[in-house]
């Protein structure tokens, strides 16, 4: 009896600072936020319950166009990081040996030991017009005047994909690597040639670790604020940016706690689409991976 | 009541990190370069008791921090002399101040009446002057010596080679440039949005005549050193800095006049270090203090006499820039009444939405 | 050259080379239609790359590897009418049973209607008509097999190579399966080629194996040839069980060699392999199997009633009680253990440890080979 109620004091004492982490750090601001969001200010101080932070929303074209915009960028970000980080993952699981795996998984990792700021600012030098690039295509005399390769969405997009590609390489190369070779082999020797092999044995049997590397993509890319703001142009503007102008250089935390709700619904909603249309879910692709 | 727990235990833990065991801490929550070393040390040196802990922000995140605790968690904040009032009334963040506390004989007459004016409610003074400067135009003059005048931004003949930041200060000198008077309009919400928008049809129309909206003082520099582009709003400190690199360089005060403000001392109104508040203040408004402030900002204090207390190559670059007559023209930026930042945020959002011409 | 197209397999001189490794080593062979044949080696022995160069996922270094006559070297796996039952079956997990069958048939652009019937067929011929709908995971060991066979043999494949697929499972069930895949083989009358390691396995099921060591092979024969008449001491020695002695001969009568061993035992044996008969001190492996001695509890009139048997007395060690095979350990007066058949009925007459026995086996049945 006793034993038994050391073992439950224990299982509590070791659970406790995760659910301390999930209800301060995550439920509590959250329910905080929801507050504030269902509040309408009808004078200074003074405050009603409602929904019209929710229906400016809707009403102006501005936000859900940003939000619309923002969207399928990310979605864009998301289809080229798979696009460019398949074949990686696929090399890095399969075909590399041993040595090279770890200096590849160490060459995706770098770019995360600095931090986006950074990552910006050297994207900046880079691509400036009177940048390293610019610069050099000069020197070779490949154009006459400078260009200016920063400040445009196709930047962004870059930037972003850069940022995240090793977020669909992880696990992309986790579900790989499960992946027996000899199932490559059988599907050859049935008589697939190279494109029906990948379509009809890799992809479906990666599709768990496809569909998780693109929700936390999409998540990613979708709440990023740094990467879309500095490497942006006049007219690149993204959600969370205008998330972070209710809330700092507008005062009004109300609209913009109902914008981060709409951002999460919004999120929560694409993952939910791609998850129906892949035939996946949730337990499926984040117990695989 | 787990919640409520919860809540008492992040009070809690606030209030501790807040309180240190021994010495006094003067928690300063200020701009970047407002705090140099230098001085920090120095009145540590002045004051063993007290350590000062300084955060380094904007107006709009001081506003954002302080809004968030209800004044708590700094004892000392600088925002500039427009953002008090309506914040105040709001948000009820500051405290009144002693001013029998502060040397305000060192200050200079005519901007602290101005502050006084701009940040009393009820009788009771929320803030006073510390520095101020201003907001204009920065121009090569070798490539643009036709930069005269905020509207000179969006002159075809700079296409591609002008930028500038899309904030207020804009949409202010550009309503200013239109031959509007945006500061009398803030009694008259409709009027002021009717001039917003056509500000707004101005400045879409102009997106395509600019290289990029810059995003911090770092950006525009390294725009304007470079040569990318010739002409730029900008903070006269920015442009001050740059002069001393290259002096064809120059700030230009728009012939409407240039924007200036006055960053302030206030008091939030859970601040714990009042007495060693005011040591601070009166401390930076000594002229030796002044000029090492001086030195690190770019901006000019508020004390009489404070242009002189500028270091050497910032009083030129002043020089340059300033004719006495420019001086007197300068629009000093008047209370933002409740309700304006959206109204200003809404049509930025709008500009900024807008695919232009492209 | 067009070779006899009654063979569905060849090799010629086929070598593959891994840096200095010679994996496969001028190995020639032919499988003659509708055979069973097993590559019978100890691991790492090289039958798996021959294996797969026969499949397409190797190239060999040098040599030809001929289907129906037709050679297949630089043609690609999927090109050719080679299946492959692999060791873990690889199949295709996120597929049911249907669709593994149907990738095959998919691939080679049957249509719809084709692909149900043959599918059903072939579920039929393996006696699993409902599982069909089954996910791959709902499957029993021996069902997976019969997947994975049905899964090849619907695409009608001149040649199926058998990848030890019966190491994963259970020994009650492996015994079922021996049986089972023999059964398979004459129904579908296609030439089956078999890897492993297990002898058992090879001689029950196939018509020819072909032993390999060190990447080369040693015989090819029937079961019966490999057991009877090993061609090489490898042979002997891995195929079945044997009692092995080394020693140097010290007479030589014919076919007949004295050989004396190591531990001083002398016995005769009759010379075997292809080394030729050895002179009169040439080092000798001699090798008896277990069932031609015969043990009998010494009697005290122990004598030679024939020149070429073998006679030794002896300590019964141990019994190994098998059922039918059961065996017993003795030891001699040299003090090695030999091993030899008994029968044991459970009556008073069973030998049993410690008693006195005489073993003798025949010179014939002591194979010899020269070092």
């Amino acid at each position: 009896m006793m034993q038994k109620d050391i073992k439950r004091l224990s299982l509590i004492l070791l659970f406790a600072p995760f659910a301390l982490w999930i209800v301060l750090l995550i439920i509590l601001p959250h329910v905080g936020m929801l507050f504030i969001s269902l509040r309408e200010k009808v004078a200074p101080r003074v405050y009603e319950f409602g929904f019209s932070n929710y229906v400016n929303f809707f009403t102006e074209p501005i936000y859900w166009n940003t939000l619309l915009r923002t969207g399928s960028m990310s979605l864009l970000v998301t289809v080229l990081a798979l696009l460019l980080g398949f074949p990686i993952a696929y090399y890095i699981a399969k075909i590399a040996g041993n040595r090279t795996r770890g200096a590849l998984f160490l060459m995706c990792l770098i770019p995360l030991w600095v931090s986006d700021l950074i990552r910006a600012f050297g994207w900046i030098l880079l691509l400036r017009e009177t940048g390293v690039i610019s610069s050099s295509l000069q020197w070779a005399g490949l154009i006459d005047a400078p260009i200016e390769f920063l400040y445009n969405d196709a930047t962004v997009i870059m930037g972003l994909v850069y940022t995240v590609i090793l977020f669909m390489i992880v696990p992309l190369v986790s579900t790989l690597d499960g992946m027996d070779n000899a199932m490559i082999e059988a599907g050859y020797n049935l008589g697939g040639n190279g494109p029906t092999v990948l379509r009809r044995i890799i992809i479906p049997y990666a599709m768990p670790g496809i569909v998780s590397g693109c929700i936390v993509v999409f998540m990613l890319t979708a709440g990023s604020y740094l990467t879309p703001i500095l490497l942006g142009g006049k007219n690149s503007s993204w959600f969370t940016e205008q998330i972070y102008d209710q809330f700092i250089t507008r005062y009004n935390w109300e609209s913009g706690a109902a914008f981060g709700f709409v951002l999460l619904a919004f999120t929560s909603l694409v993952i939910w689409i791609g998850l129906k249309l892949s035939g996946q879910t949730l337990n499926s692709t984040v117990a695989r991976s | 009541m787990i919640m409520k727990l919860a809540i008492a235990g992040l009070l809690a833990t606030t209030v501790m990190a807040a309180v240190p065991a021994q010495a006094e801490t003067l928690r300063l929550l200020t701009w970047g370069s407002y705090a140099p070393d230098e001085l920090v040390k120095k009145f540590e040196a002045k004051y063993p008791d007290i350590t000062v802990e300084v955060t380094f922000s904007n107006n709009e995140e001081m506003i954002a921090k302080l809004r968030a605790t209800g004044g708590a968690g700094f004892d000392l904040a600088q925002p500039s002399h427009d953002r008090i009032f309506a914040v105040q009334q709001e948000y009820n963040i500051y405290k009144p101040m002693d001013l029998s506390k502060i040397n305000t004989s060192a200050m200079q007459a005519k901007l602290l009446e101005g502050v006084k004016a701009n940040t009393t409610i009820d009788g009771e003074v929320y803030a006073v002057p510390h520095q101020w400067g201003t907001s204009g135009l920065m121009a090569n003059k070798t490539m643009a010596p036709d930069i005269k005048a905020w509207g000179d931004l969006c002159d075809p003949q700079y296409k591609g080679k002008t930028s500038m930041r899309l904030k207020r200060t804009i949409l202010l000198g550009m309503a200013f440039d239109m031959g509007e008077d945006p500061f009398a309009a803030y009694a008259d919400l409709d009027k002021y949005q009717s001039i917003l928008d056509k500000v707004a049809d101005k400045l879409i129309s102009c997106k395509d005549n600019l290289k990029a909206y810059w995003k911090g003082g770092d950006d525009l520099s390294a725009m304007m050193m470079s040569g990318e582009i010739v002409a730029s709003e900008t903070w006269d400190s920015t442009a001050y800095k740059l002069y001393g690199e290259n002096k064809d360089i120059v700030f230009v005060p728009p012939k409407t006049g240039a924007l200036a403000w006055i960053d302030t001392f206030a008091i939030p109104r859970k601040g714990e270090a009042d007495d060693a508040a005011y040591k601070w203040i009166n401390f930076v408004l000594e002229p030796e203090n002044v000029k090492i402030m001086s030195a690190s900002t770019g901006a000019i204090a508020a004390v009489e006499g404070g242009k002189d207390l500028l270091p050497d190559d910032k009083k030129a670059a002043v020089n340059a820039a300033f004719t006495d007559e420019d001086i007197n023209n300068l629009k000093f930026f008047a209370n933002i009444p409740a309700g304006v930042e959206d109204m200003e945020g809404k049509t930025l959002e709008k500009i900024k939405a807008a695919t232009g011409s492209e | 050259m067009q070779s006899n197209t009654e063979n569905d397999l060849e090799c010629i001189q086929v070598k593959r080379h891994f840096g200095s490794v010679r994996a496969v080593d001028n190995v020639s062979f032919e499988i003659p239609k509708g055979s069973f044949f097993s590559i019978l080696g100890p691991s790492g022995c090289g039958k798996t790359t021959l294996m797969r160069m026969i499949a397409g996922f190797e190239q060999p270094t040098s040599g030809d590897i001929r289907i129906k006559g037709q050679s297949v070297v630089g043609t690609p796996p999927n090109r050719r009418n080679v299946k492959m039952v692999f060791q873990h079956l690889a199949l295709f997990p996120m597929m049911n049973v249907y669709e593994n069958i149907a990738y095959g048939l998919r691939c080679a652009g049957a249509s719809k209607e084709v692909i149900r019937t043959k599918v059903h067929d072939v579920l039929e011929r393996i006696s699993l008509p409902d599982v069909a709908g089954r996910e791959i995971t709902q499957l029993s060991g021996g069902q997976k097999q019969r997947i994975a066979i049905a899964r090849c043999m619907v695409l009608d494949p001149d040649v199926l190579l058998l990848d030890e697929p019966l190491g994963a499972l259970d020994l009650k069930l492996r015994e079922a399966m021996k049986i089972e895949l023999k059964l398979l083989q004459h129904q579908f009358d296609t030439t089956f080629v078999y890897i492993t390691h297990d002898q058992s396995e090879a001689l029950v099921m196939s018509d020819n194996v072909a032993i390999m060591n060190e990447g080369k092979f040693v015989q090819i024969g029937t079961p019966q040839e490999l057991y009877h008449k090993p061609a090489a001491a490898f042979v002997a020695g891995f195929v079945g069980d044997t009692n092995r002695w080394s020693g140097r001969v010290s007479r030589v009568e014919g076919t007949i060699v004295e050989v004396e061993t190591g531990a001083g035992l002398t016995m005769r044996g009759s010379v075997r392999g292809s080394g030729g008969v050895p002179s009169v001190g040439d080092a000798v492996n001699a090798f008896v199997r277990p069932e031609f001695i015969t043990a009998e509890r010494s009697d005290g009139k122990a004598g030679k009633v024939d020149a070429n048997q073998n006679v030794i007395e002896g300590k019964i060690d141990s019994i190994l009680f098998n059922g039918a095979n059961s065996r017993v350990l003795v030891r001699d007066q040299a003090g090695e253990l030999i091993e030899a058949d008994v029968v044991l009925t459970g009556g008073t007459q069973d030998l049993k440890p410690k008693d006195h026995v005489t073993l003798s086996w025949s010179a014939e049945q002591t194979m010899s080979f020269a070092v």
